[in-house]
């Protein structure tokens, strides 16, 4: 089981003091989590993409590179990688050269972006999210896998003997997740390649996801990957401890009133029964993040989200010192619970080792 | 057993837009009695499920906040979704349909109205806004593709008590009992789900 965090990287005025970090604060504090979250114990640090204020990360495979050479073990990835604004060609590139720079520790995740103004300031159009987002992947896919790569497509211009460099490191490439919130097309895009399926559940109610995740694993086991509970899952989660539970909600209360996703809506109480958000101890948030597994089956990865709403980075700090202690007891669990036919979270290693193997 | 579900958006206590409501919702009642089913030889029975908006406000606004309903307004939603025919009254305010109403319906998954069969209705506190339903509430229910009813009701304050309401509200009532059991066939959406070969092949 491999668990991390997974940061938006947004601009937020925290509301309890109306102090804004600088755009080089907020990058300077996205690597500070990095680094910590090495630290505590975790496995994994995803950052997003965006190209529009008030977020930072436009850049991910810079800012990645960066952690890499000052991590040992930390897996980079994303959450996510633009698969409909960005040219698949660039993508291989960008990421297998971080590859061999982090000496594979890395994957990454795919999503198609919800901003429209955002696809035509890259030439594209929302419209054709999904047409983009199976088109795209499918030239990645194979600039990844094909040495000499003869391909054309509607939505980019044509490539005769071409060859994307570097070469994935070891002829392994990066492990792909598809994060949706609602979108069939991409679970089956997900199952029909093998690869992982992230549902980004933390903003609404389980039953939505159920349904897509319940799709995934069984194309994925259509398409002859493995067995349904074989199929690669990760979750997002969304927590914030303090030692004593009521502390936790004091404290947060404020930042949930005015977050920018939830904020000025429902009652943090409200919020917390239906969706995953947990605020309180930390036994509170071991118990809510296994109940997970419970609605969606044994699953590979969970990434939490700590840094947004306006909190300063030493909160975020205090926070990851936090889920470094909790994440021993959930890996305990969930490692216990998960079959040993059901995979665990994949790795350059794990996926060397299956290719040396096949 | 014909189920009608009834939304009405009046604010005050008591309110004349659920007077209407309740005036449409017995004429329909009364109608549906009186329908001579193949099956039910005695007139149908009806169970009326009234949502006062007023009740579920600040529902309908998280809803558009975050995307996802509270489990109070998921049952209101479930009962106008799955009812057998509509009633939707609101009040006019600034010449249209209320905030409150317009925004149950932008809340609405759009495929869930689709064949409904609709009443409209509106109250105002004069006449000069009748032309509401033609052109505020008529379009929004084509939109959603529900089945409105050629007999709108507006009622202002003056009509209360005049017989020609009445006559309209046992019309209407009338023509909503009517397609409400009228067995007509609702075309399902088809099953959107595309296999990835085809998805790739597009």
């Amino acid at each position: 089981m491999q668990f991390g965090v997974f940061t938006v990287g947004d601009v937020t005025t925290d509301p309890t003091t109306g102090v804004t970090p600088t755009e080089a604060e907020r990058i300077k504090a996205m690597v500070t989590i990095a680094l910590k979250a090495e630290e505590v114990g975790l496995d994994v640090f995803a950052t997003g993409e965006h190209h529009n204020p008030p977020f930072v990360p436009s850049s991910p495979t810079t800012m990645l590179g960066y952690i890499a050479a000052r991590t040992e073990k930390l897996i980079l990835s994303t959450s996510t990688t633009l698969i409909t604004t960005n040219d698949p060609v660039k993508i291989a590139e960008d990421f297998a050269m971080l590859q061999h720079l982090a000496d594979g520790r890395v994957d990454l995740m795919m999503g198609r972006g919800n901003t429209g103004p955002v696809y035509p300031w890259f030439g594209q159009d929302i419209r054709q999210g999904i047409p983009l987002a199976v088109e795209n992947y499918a030239l990645l896919h194979k600039l990844w896998r094909e040495d000499v790569v003869n391909w054309s497509g509607k939505f980019r211009t044509p490539l005769q003997e071409f060859t994307s460099t570097p070469r994935p490191l070891d002829g392994v490439p990066p492990f792909v997740w598809h994060g949706s919130i609602r979108s069939p097309e991409i679970a089956e895009q997900a199952a029909y390649y093998g690869d992982g399926f992230f549902a980004n559940h933390i903003f609404w109610p389980t039953y939505h996801f159920q349904q897509l995740i319940q799709l995934y694993r069984q194309r994925f086991e259509h398409y002859g990957h493995g067995s349904a509970d074989q199929a690669i899952v990760g979750l997002g989660g969304q927590v914030f401890m303090r030692r004593n539970s009521q502390d936790a909600v004091r404290e947060f209360r404020p930042y949930f009133d005015n977050a920018p996703v939830y904020g000025h809506g429902p009652s943090l109480e409200d919020f917390t029964s239906q969706t995953p958000l947990t605020v309180g101890s930390p036994q509170e948030v071991i118990d809510k993040t296994l109940t997970f597994r419970e609605h969606f089956g044994d699953y590979q990865r969970q990434l939490f989200l700590m840094d947004h709403a306006g909190l300063p980075l030493k909160t975020v700090l205090e926070q990851l010192d936090l889920l470094g202690e909790i994440v021993p007891v959930l890996r305990r669990e969930l490692d216990a619970k998960r079959p040993a036919h059901v995979p665990d979270g994949p790795t350059h290693q794990s996926l060397l080792e299956k290719k040396v193997s096949a | 057993m014909t189920r009608i579900a009834v939304v009405t958006a009046g604010l005050s206590q008591p309110s004349s837009t659920r007077l209407l409501a309740d005036q449409l919702a017995a004429a329909t009642r009364d109608a549906l009695a009186n329908e001579p089913l193949a099956n039910e030889p005695l007139g149908g029975d009806a169970e009326v499920t009234v949502i006062e908006l007023r009740d579920i406000a600040v529902d309908v606004t998280n809803n558009m906040l975050t995307g996802f309903p509270s489990p109070r307004l998921s049952a209101a939603i479930e009962s106008v979704t799955s009812a057998d025919a509509l009633i939707a009254v609101t009040p006019v305010f600034t010449a249209s349909y209320s905030g409150l109403f317009k925004s149950f319906f932008d809340v609405l998954d759009k495929e869930s109205l689709v064949g409904k069969p609709v009443l409209i209705a509106a109250t105002g506190g004069t006449e000069r806004h009748s032309l509401v339903l033609d052109y505020q509430l008529r379009p929004m229910f084509a939109y959603l593709r529900a089945e409105v009813t050629p007999t709108g009701v507006y009622a202002a304050s003056s009509d209360f008590g005049s017989p020609s309401l009445h006559d309209r509200v046992r019309r209407a009532g009338a023509e909503l009992a009517d397609r409400a059991v009228g067995g007509r066939t609702v075309a399902k959406p088809a099953d959107t789900f595309v296999p990835f070969e085809q998805l790739l092949a597009q």
